[in-house]
């Protein structure tokens, strides 16, 4: 397996094009997978009845095949962008949800009973005592989901989307290895790249994790 | 101040916390509740501020019925300190200081100059306020709570063991520091232990639970310790109540006379005249404790035991000599101590 290294600098745009329509589509599922996991998660929190119910059910929606979520989904979005988020948010939500949740419950009870006690009102105690509280596991669940969702991407390439998914394609029709190498070590390097970026990020967030005494 | 009125508290399960209540905590006054684990002195405290509801009975804050005000404004007029200090982790001991105000809409920069000025109130440098909480020790922690419950000026505090889980050393020097600040400030105090020490050395007046809820006794400290209402009273004060009401008197009252000088026990003195140690005619040391004024009684007849001559060196301000007093006379002030603490009650 030699590499073609004329058809890497002939192909730079088509590379970089995919490269941030990959990064965009896995971004765009952890996303919206916070976005339907904070409030949820929320909710399992505080009503425990629908905890079980809840963390359940993003169980079952991480069991079904990708490919039957994108073959289910395709009356409804068609071959479209639109499909490859919303199969892809299905997956974040079992990690989201469960890190939310466990975030949540790991907040000291004394902790919210102080901010009760001095007057905070349950909504902002959720803003500004919990959530800040519950960030390094949710953090957690967003690097996990963030490298599922990057490596997941490529999947979509059934429905004609997948961004870097195209190489492996592409280069297992036409037997030609290089695009599938490249595909590889590009989707690696953005895993790895994302993956440190959020460590920074949590770190930029969590002040006062840094200096243990 | 904080008047109880026939309260009653039942939890869901069926236990009752507290008892037909009714009870008085006089304005600028500390009121300490005492007793064992699940007699209802927590719950009393919590209804203060609803973190419980009382199940009947009216609770008044200056007045005002606690029930039909809005609870959480209630709770940022009304100062909390609880056990382990509750302290936010995520934020410096500034910010944490600056809660209430914050609440209150004093806008971030009052709030933190406010801070800034309690953080010395409470004996803490000004560095520490950049620190977070898991940075300080257990006692800067507590003085940060205590310091917190403080930044809005609220006329009544709230208590909850809050020198619990600190070692002895740390929780006398609380102790002195709670009292000092007392003096100064001048709030109604509500504080909750089960620590008998702490209950006479902190309370204006103790009030004695008993398991269900039921209120035994509450008096002075030093009518509890004289004359307690019945056996459970008696008992939880424990063998040596007698002691305990010598702690509560100081050392002023009691006449002394001058240091021994060429008998058995000469009492040495260093050039500033402070006492240093006890020397016999045949050369041997011992050494002593040199008490001022503001000291117990207790500590005079303890120091009355150690001295090989009974005597106990009385120093003034700066620790210069200022005379001794005999055990006979601790004696005789600690009899009459209890003589009067049982008349006046």
């Amino acid at each position: 397996m030699t590499i073609d290294w004329s058809w890497i600098s002939g192909h730079t745009d088509d590379l970089t094009t995919l490269t941030v329509s990959h990064l965009q589509a896995a971004l765009s599922a952890v996303f919206f997978g916070l976005l339907i996991s904070l409030p949820l998660a929320v909710v399992a929190h505080r009503v425990r009845p629908l905890r079980g119910f809840l963390l359940g059910l993003s169980n079952v929606l991480f069991t079904i095949p990708s490919i039957a979520i994108f073959v289910l989904l395709l009356p409804v979005s068609g071959l479209t962008r639109t499909t490859t988020v919303i199969g892809l948010t299905v997956y974040t939500l079992v990690v989201l949800l469960r890190n939310t949740v466990e975030g949540l419950d790991s907040v000291p009870a004394k902790t919210k009973e102080a901010a009760k006690a001095m007057g905070t009102r349950p909504l902002r105690t959720l803003l500004t005592v919990e959530l800040p509280l519950a960030l390094p596991v949710i953090m957690a669940g967003v690097r996990i989901a963030t490298v599922m969702s990057i490596s997941l991407v490529s999947v979509a390439t059934y429905i004609g989307d997948g961004g870097l998914g195209q190489l492996f394609t592409d280069g297992f029709q036409r037997d030609f290895p290089t695009p599938v190498i490249v595909g590889v070590v590009l989707t690696l390097l953005l895993a790895v790249v994302a993956d440190a970026l959020l460590v920074a990020l949590q770190y930029v967030l969590t002040p006062w994790r840094r200096r243990r005494a | 101040m904080i008047q109880f009125d026939t309260v009653h508290k039942r939890f869901p399960n069926g236990t009752t916390a507290v008892h037909d209540l009714t009870l008085d905590m006089p304005e600028g006054g500390v009121t300490v509740l005492v007793g064992s684990s699940g007699c209802g002195k927590t719950t009393t405290l919590r209804m203060i501020n609803r973190m419980v509801e009382p199940t009947s009975g009216t609770i008044k804050v200056g007045g005002k019925d606690v029930t039909r005000q809005d609870a959480a404004e209630l709770r940022r007029s009304i100062g909390y300190v609880i056990q382990q200090s509750g302290l936010f982790p995520h934020r410096t001991v500034l910010d944490n200081i600056a809660t209430v105000p914050l609440l209150l809409g004093h806008g971030r920069r009052k709030a933190r100059a406010r801070a800034a000025e309690l953080l010395e109130t409470v004996g803490l440098t000004a560095e520490a306020g950049k620190r977070y909480p898991h940075q300080l020790s257990g006692g800067q922690q507590q003085r940060v709570g205590v310091a917190r419950a403080l930044a809005a000026d609220p006329p009544v505090l709230l208590m909850d063991e809050p020198f619990g889980a600190v070692d002895p050393v740390v929780r006398t020097q609380l102790q002195d520091e709670l009292l000092r600040l007392q003096k100064e400030l001048n709030k109604t105090i509500v504080f909750v232990t089960h620590d008998v020490d702490e209950a006479v050395r902190l309370g204006d007046r103790i009030a004695i639970f008993r398991t269900g809820g039921h209120l035994v006794q509450c008096a002075p400290p030093a009518e509890l310790l004289a004359r307690p209402a019945d056996d459970f009273v008696a008992d939880f004060l424990g063998a040596e109540r007698g002691l305990k009401l010598l702690s509560l008197k100081t050392l002023a009252e009691v006449p002394q006379g001058p240091a021994p000088d060429g008998g058995a026990w000469t009492l040495v003195r260093d050039e500033a005249g402070q006492p240093t140690h006890w020397r016999s005619a045949d050369a041997l040391e011992l050494p002593v404790r040199p008490l001022k004024d503001g000291d117990s009684l207790l500590a005079a007849l303890d120091e009355s035991l150690a001295s090989p001559t009974g005597l106990v060196a009385r120093v003034d301000a700066d620790g210069v000599l200022t005379g001794v007093t005999s055990r006979d006379d601790i004696h005789r002030h600690a009899g009459r101590a209890h003589a009067e603490a049982r008349v006046a009650a």
